[in-house]
């Protein structure tokens, strides 16, 4: 395999990760804080479609990159209001969520079918990616890069502040929380709303960066893999970051092996194609097998809060 | 010199209870006041009102002689109110330091806060490791990171609810020497507690509340627990009935060679539990809490089923392979000490609890359909024989209060007559009254031949009602004595793990 195949996997795993691991990152904040919210995969859609409709008609990916936020935290708040406020059932308010944005993406998406838009161009000048190097250093968008930064401030918020602190006491004892004087719903609404704005801005990342018009579904469960990553991570940035590139790589596979090139293809693509949804499984499986180990999971995850006195 | 705290004519109302009933008393600084009276006295409703959790209906907080509006706890703190609660509200995945971080008004660089918290710990003996994660803490420690907490804010009134519920006797009087040093420096101290002998040993002033009116206050040095008791519950306390010439039988229940294994993290696994219990005895097993308590009271009531089929036997017949329900068959019945979710399903009525556990002792399943009929008639029995306060048979578990809930628990495993009962704390937060009552029901059923375990943390009770004692620690039983052999002090220092003090014959060379 020569170099410059080797970088091109290389940008496309890079291009394939990067949603996943902007929406789970969002995702991991929301379960420190106590709530789980498996309508990822409906935010992303909602995401997507805003991201889409606003560079079709600005032209401008930076504006669809923040439309697609600001659809993704509406969407949220819809979860945030019947969970938190409330008090609903969180798993299924969150998988009504993914059905809603799953139907709603595709009827605001309907007029749109079949017209493409321009995908986002990299952050940096093209003259420092000439270079083989270059072109793996600086040859991306600017997507690609907020993702990296995220996890490393996602980790300094959690652990070196003391809001985060505050949000992590939230999702660990909600009670004791509450009793020391913190807003347990306040709290957990800016986590969902930051969570929302995480999965719309990866959902916008699809027609920006992947495939450049608006297609039904168009995220295809990589919303699923968001979550069941932040569980394969056990709540922690930095594994969420290798996991993301891990799952990345299997998908990256599957369009080599789909485009029948070299070793790849004596595996049906089928196959790679079910690949990541297998490993979901199988890391689900492995860390509920080994449950006593300290999986890390907060305490209070998924429970409804309500206050005792 | 004004009052520290002054209440005059407190007053709250809840739905259908007066909580507290135009209450008057003074905290001088310095000063070491006993607040004492039963569950439901108003002991709790009167603190939260102090500490600004809720707002009398009536009557006034003084303050250093001013008159003072407590809002919220965040005022109360701002004053120089302290509490330390009896349920801490610690974070157990957190590290001490950042439990003690969540709890501080003011924002503290982390490096300034951890010296504050170390200087704390150096002057009071608090000693911690602000890096450790609670979970891995006794009980004992946590409450130190609840005083060094409260401490840190430099109190000038600190109220402590129960605090040694769940500590040794060695660890009740480093926490007094605290406290004493504390009140020395000008501190004053509002201590709530049950446990008289105490109030007597620590407090310069007690103030007795029934039923949410203050009945008397008094220093507590010139009476005596009794007469104290006596006043809490506002008549003469019933002393426990022995009936007379009473005999043990043969061994009942005979644990040889019993073992768990470890299942969960923090889960302290029983190893090598053996005892015997005669017909007509109450065996006391005491021990400081996570001692391997849960894990012996589930091997014997075949939560934790056993790979030997001898290592529990009832009257000769092996039990170690069976499961509960198989046991309960058999005569050996269990409770449980987590009363809500563990001994009783909180959304059930009492009725069904009870089908839960006494439908084949009882017969109120006949062909798989419930006899709801004998579940009701039995139910109402138990409200009326352990004064549990409930509408009736119909009342959900969890509408119930703790202690309510407790003798409801107790009243049905009794009344199942068991030829083995095997109970862990059995007054568990019941009040006085309420823990005489169960204490005579457990020793008339002892009386009646059955052979009863008894797991408790308060020694005290453990006294009062075993013949033979034995204390657990670190999932190892000690020997079992004689109740009347063995002094407080020995206990003890069984409880805190030092085994060689007491029966040095039986120790084997190493």
């Amino acid at each position: 395999m020569d170099l410059t195949l080797a970088i091109a996997i290389l940008v496309t795993v890079v291009g394939a990760s990067t949603p996943i691991l902007i929406a789970a990152l969002g995702e991991l904040v929301v379960e420190r804080s106590g709530v789980l919210n498996l309508g990822v995969e409906g935010m992303m859609l909602i995401g997507a479609i805003a991201g889409f409709v606003v560079q079709f008609h600005t032209g401008n990916p930076y504006l669809a990159l923040l439309a697609g936020a600001a659809a993704g935290v509406m969407a949220s708040l819809i979860f945030g209001f019947l969970t938190l406020s409330l008090s609903a059932n969180q798993t299924a308010t969150g998988l009504a969520l993914t059905i809603f944005g799953t139907g709603f993406s595709a009827l605001a998406g309907s007029s749109y079918s079949a017209r493409p838009v321009t995908l986002m161009q990299p952050l940096f000048p093209v003259e420092l990616a000439t270079h083989p190097i270059g072109k793996v250093l600086f040859g991306y968008a600017f997507p690609i890069y907020f993702s990296f930064i995220m996890v490393v401030a996602i980790w300094y918020f959690l652990h070196k502040t003391r809001a985060g602190l505050i949000l992590r006491a939230v999702g660990e004892n909600d009670q004791s929380a509450h009793s020391i004087g913190y807003s347990v719903t306040g709290v957990r609404y800016l986590a969902v709303m930051f969570g929302g704005a995480m999965a719309g801005i990866a959902g916008a990342c699809f027609p920006l960066l992947l495939t450049p018009q608006w297609a039904e579904r168009m995220t295809a469960g990589r919303g699923w893999i968001a979550v069941a990553l932040v569980v394969f991570a056990s709540w922690k940035p930095f594994r969420l970051l290798a996991g993301a590139y891990l799952f990345g790589l299997v998908m990256t596979m599957e369009l080599y092996a789909k485009a029948g090139g070299g070793p790849l293809s004596v595996i049906p693509s089928e196959v790679w194609a079910a690949m990541p949804y297998l490993a979901t499984i199988a890391v689900l499986v492995l860390i509920s097998i080994r449950r006593d180990a300290s999986t890390n999971a907060p305490a209070c995850l998924g429970k409804p809060f309500l206050p005792a006195n | 010199m004004p009052y520290r705290l002054e209440l005059t004519g407190i007053t709250k109302r809840f739905p259908g209870v007066l909580a507290n009933d135009n209450v008057s008393f003074a905290v001088k600084p310095g000063e070491i006041h006993a607040l004492l009276g039963e569950n439901g006295a108003g002991k709790s409703t009167l603190v939260k009102m102090i500490y600004g959790i809720m707002q009398p209906d009536a009557g006034e907080i003084r303050w250093d002689g001013q008159v003072v509006n407590i809002a919220n706890p965040k005022d109360a703190r701002r004053l120089g109110v302290g509490m330390v609660f009896q349920h801490f509200s610690l974070f157990e995945a957190l590290t001490v330091f950042e439990n003690i971080a969540l709890g501080m008004d003011a924002k503290i660089p982390p490096r300034e806060l951890e010296a504050r918290i170390r200087a704390v710990m150096t002057k009071y003996g608090l000693l911690l490791d602000p890096h450790r994660t609670v979970a891995t803490l006794s009980v004992g420690e946590r409450q130190r990171i609840e005083i060094v907490r409260a401490l840190l804010l430099d109190p000038k009134l600190l109220i402590m609810d129960e605090p040694t519920s769940v500590l040794t006797p060695q660890e009740v009087e480093a926490l007094f020497v605290v406290l004493r040093l504390l009140a020395q420096q000008g501190c004053s101290i509002l201590y709530i507690s049950h446990k008289l002998h105490e109030i007597k040993a620590l407090c310069d002033t007690a103030t007795i509340l029934r039923a949410g009116k203050l009945v008397d206050t008094c220093d507590p040095r010139e009476e005596t627990s009794r007469s104290m008791a006596e006043k809490m519950i506002g008549a003469g306390l019933r002393d426990i009935v022995r009936s007379e010439g009473r005999t043990m039988g043969l061994p009942k229940l005979v644990v040889s060679r019993l073992s768990t294994h470890k299942t969960g993290h923090f889960d302290v696994p029983v190893n090598d539990v053996s005892f015997s219990v005669r017909a007509g005895e109450i065996f006391g097993i005491a021990g400081v809490a996570g001692n391997g308590q849960n894990a012996l009271l589930d091997a014997l009531s075949g939560e934790i089923v056993s790979d030997d089929k001898d290592a529990v036997t009832l009257d000769g017949n092996p039990l170690g392979l069976l499961g509960t329900t198989k046991r309960r068959k058999r005569g050996l019945c269990a409770v449980p000490e987590e009363r809500n979710g563990h001994a009783a399903v909180g959304d059930f009525t009492l009725s069904d609890n009870s089908v839960l556990t006494a439908r084949d002792r009882l017969g109120m399943v006949i062909m798989g359909l419930l006899n709801s009929g004998a579940a009701k008639t039995y139910t109402g029995r138990v409200i009326a024989d352990f004064a549990v306060k409930a509408l009736g048979p119909a009342s959900t578990a969890g509408s119930l209060s703790g202690g309510n809930l407790q003798k409801f628990i107790m009243g049905r495993e009794i009344l199942q007559k068991p030829s083995v009962l095997v109970v862990s704390q059995p007054t568990w937060g019941v009040d006085a009254g309420a823990a005489a009552a169960i204490h005579q029901a457990l020793v008339d059923l002892a009386a009646a031949g059955s052979a009863i375990v008894v797991i408790s943390q308060d020694l005290d009770e453990l006294l009062a009602l075993s013949d033979t004692l034995a204390v657990i620690n670190m999932g190892q039983l000690s020997a079992s004595r004689a109740v009347g052999d063995v002094s407080v002090e020995e206990i003890g220092l069984l409880m805190g793990g030092v085994h060689q003090s007491v029966e040095a014959s039986d120790a084997v060379p190493a």
